[in-house]
């Protein structure tokens, strides 16, 4: 018998791969320029990866909840309302509440995209530190984050948008797709202020719940969402005037049914729901450096 | 030598007042299996985080590959493969997919990365799991996935914190067989850990870290030789008998360490010793000659009181 030198303890089948036999196509200082140029997209490539495994659920609720909505307010709600308002609205209530329940939808988007994901990111999966071992930046991180959730926002006001089509919501087409840019800039306009806040927080002691019943669904409530703000008292007001959502509200209502306003208040919602969302990713991409950047 | 691809000077962490890591030196050179070992708390995770480019240093000097990590962060980067103390893993998507999505963050093409997906799972030896959820894989697989990223991009420089920490001792031996592996590939292995065996097993050379300062330097054999003996005599005499029966040990061993349980006698022939031992008329209970191990190197350096 011949002596043989023994075989590892524990080699196993993986021993005898060569890790050297495929290289890739090129080297650390290459990596580094493209991860320079382009990390945000990678980072959010692999959020969006994570979205098609529940993408299901989403295009499901995507598309149940504008169909639910627009049955109980659109149709049973509205001929109510149509009935008692007469000619008070201008419209029909159908018309009415479509493009608000479409830019409410992108807002709840923000609130989840930037609650208890962005607190996986840091603490429970803890994603943003694997990222951040890799060439990529915490600016690249909170910028892809942003991305993919604006993605999700463009996805959804997509789908409610068909929906308020096949309810005959829109009377004015033309200009009424500009619902879907809308969405994703209210998503954000709300999303972002919620990311940084998110951001700072190290521990969930329930401010997320909070924020749902006290910031998201007042908001749903008292933005002229379903009734124009001018039917709450002249006290209460000033909510939907500080309100985002109000803001996006009025402007889906000029898109869609061309809502006789004066340009200047136009131009205000567009330039509150820009600042909201400049200033919330402002403050949001600094919280994400100052945590990862320790 | 060959020109060190990690070179620290004086490196110094503080958070708020407290030094964390205080004035360490080292250097790393190419292709070289290098440990930090020390108790909890002693700044290795801390000095890993500086080398990993993701934690700003508070004083010193540092250069990864001639790179400043404080100014070249994505560069310094690039370069590196990094396996976390805690797990990273994307839990919500299929093994195979982390390996892709973290290539992807290198830049690297999915033409590469399918095919080396593929080939690390089988080193990982985890091809069977390929599509399933990382939730579902147990600790040890789960390492061994979090390995397996960190040579995605190919690096020529591994950084460990502690890659062994809570498996069992198959899946320990599984992961230095693999460690051992890359080391033979060339890959630069700078490790942290607070097991003597894994830092027997797998450095070259490795320094000794408490309150974050190097308390000793050299490959383990050094490192045994300059701060033990080559024996250890284990001698048990009952609890509360052992202080007296010390006194009796005189001039036997170079050094005597008496503990509550037991009596220690560092010696370079335990055996003789031993005898040397009966003939003084000391019966112990048990009697234990063996080899000096980096554990006494540790435990003489460190103290033994707990850290925790």
């Amino acid at each position: 018998m011949t002596e043989r030198p023994a075989a590892p303890a524990h080699g196993g089948r993986g021993g005898a791969v060569d890790l050297s036999a495929l290289r890739p196509p090129f080297g650390p200082e290459e990596a580094a320029r493209r991860a320079e140029a382009r990390g945000a997209l990678y980072f959010a490539e692999h959020q969006l990866r994570r979205l098609r495994s529940y993408a299901g659920t989403v295009l499901g609720v995507g598309v149940g909840t504008p169909v639910l909505y627009l049955l109980a307010m659109g149709i049973g709600l509205a001929g109510l309302v149509d009935d008692a308002a007469g000619p008070g609205l201008g419209v029909p209530y159908l018309h009415f509440v479509a493009p608000a329940l479409l830019v409410s939808a992108a807002m709840m988007a923000g609130a989840e995209e930037n609650s208890y994901t962005v607190m996986a990111g840091f603490k429970w999966q803890r994603l943003y530190l694997a990222a951040r071992a890799t060439p990529l930046s915490a600016g690249q991180l909170a910028a892809g984050h942003t991305l993919a959730a604006s993605a999700r926002y463009l996805l959804t006001s997509g789908v409610y948008y068909g929906v308020l089509l096949l309810f005959g919501a829109v009377p004015q087409p033309a200009t009424g797709w500009l619902l879907v840019p809308l969405g994703v800039l209210a998503g954000n306009a709300f999303g972002l202020p919620v990311m940084a806040f998110a951001a700072r927080l190290t521990e969930d002691r329930g401010e997320f719940a909070l924020l749902q019943r006290l910031v998201v669904v007042p908001l749903f409530l008292f933005s002229g969402t379903f009734f124009p703000l001018s039917a709450l008292p002249a006290a209460l007001q000033w909510l939907g005037w500080v309100s985002p959502l109000w803001h996006a509200t009025q402007l889906g209502r000029v898109l869609a049914y061309g809502l006789a306003e004066p340009a200047w208040l136009t131009v205000l919602h567009v330039a509150c729901l820009a600042a909201l969302a400049v200033t919330g990713w402002l403050l949001a991409r600094r919280a994400y450096a100052r945590r990862l950047d320790a | 030598m060959s020109e060190p691809v990690i070179r620290a000077t004086d490196l110094v962490k503080s958070y708020g007042g407290v030094r964390a890591v205080d004035g360490l030196s080292f250097e790393v050179s190419r292709g070289e299996s290098f440990g930090l070992l020390g108790p909890n708390g002693a700044g290795k995770s801390t000095t890993m985080r500086m080398l990993g480019g993701v934690s700003r240093r508070s004083g010193g000097r540092l250069e990864i590959l001639g790179l400043d990590p404080d100014e070249q962060g994505p560069r310094v980067r690039a370069h590196l493969g990094v396996v976390p103390q805690q797990d990273n893993l994307d839990e919500e998507l299929p093994v195979r997919e982390n390996l892709v999505v973290y290539g992807r963050y290198f830049g690297l093409p999915h033409s590469y990365l399918r095919p080396k997906a593929d080939q690390l799972l089988e080193f990982a030896q985890l091809t069977e799991k390929a599509s399933a959820l990382v939730s579902e894989l147990s600790g040890g697989m789960k390492r061994r996935l979090t390995i397996a990223r960190s040579l995605v991009s190919d690096p020529r420089i591994l950084l460990l914190d502690e890659p062994t920490t809570g498996l069992d001792p198959q899946a320990r031996h599984a992961l230095w067989d693999r460690l051992f592996r890359l080391k033979e590939q060339g890959v630069t292995l700078v490790l942290t850990t607070h097991y003597m065996d894994e830092a027997e097993q797998l450095c070259d050379r490795l320094v000794v870290v408490d309150h974050g300062r190097i308390m000793a330097e050299g490959s383990p054999a050094e490192l045994i030789r300059r701060w033990s003996t080559r024996e250890v005599l284990e001698l048990r005499f009952g609890s509360g008998r052992n202080a007296a029966a010390a006194e009796r040990l005189g001039g036997i061993g170079s050094r005597l360490e008496v503990l509550p349980d037991r009596v220690l006698v560092y010696s370079d022939d335990g055996e003789r010793d031993l005898e040397e031992i009966s003939r003084r008329g000391l019966r112990p209970v048990t009697s234990l000659v063996r080899r000096s191990s980096l554990e006494d190197v540790f435990l003489r350096l460190t103290g033994r009181s707990l850290v925790d």
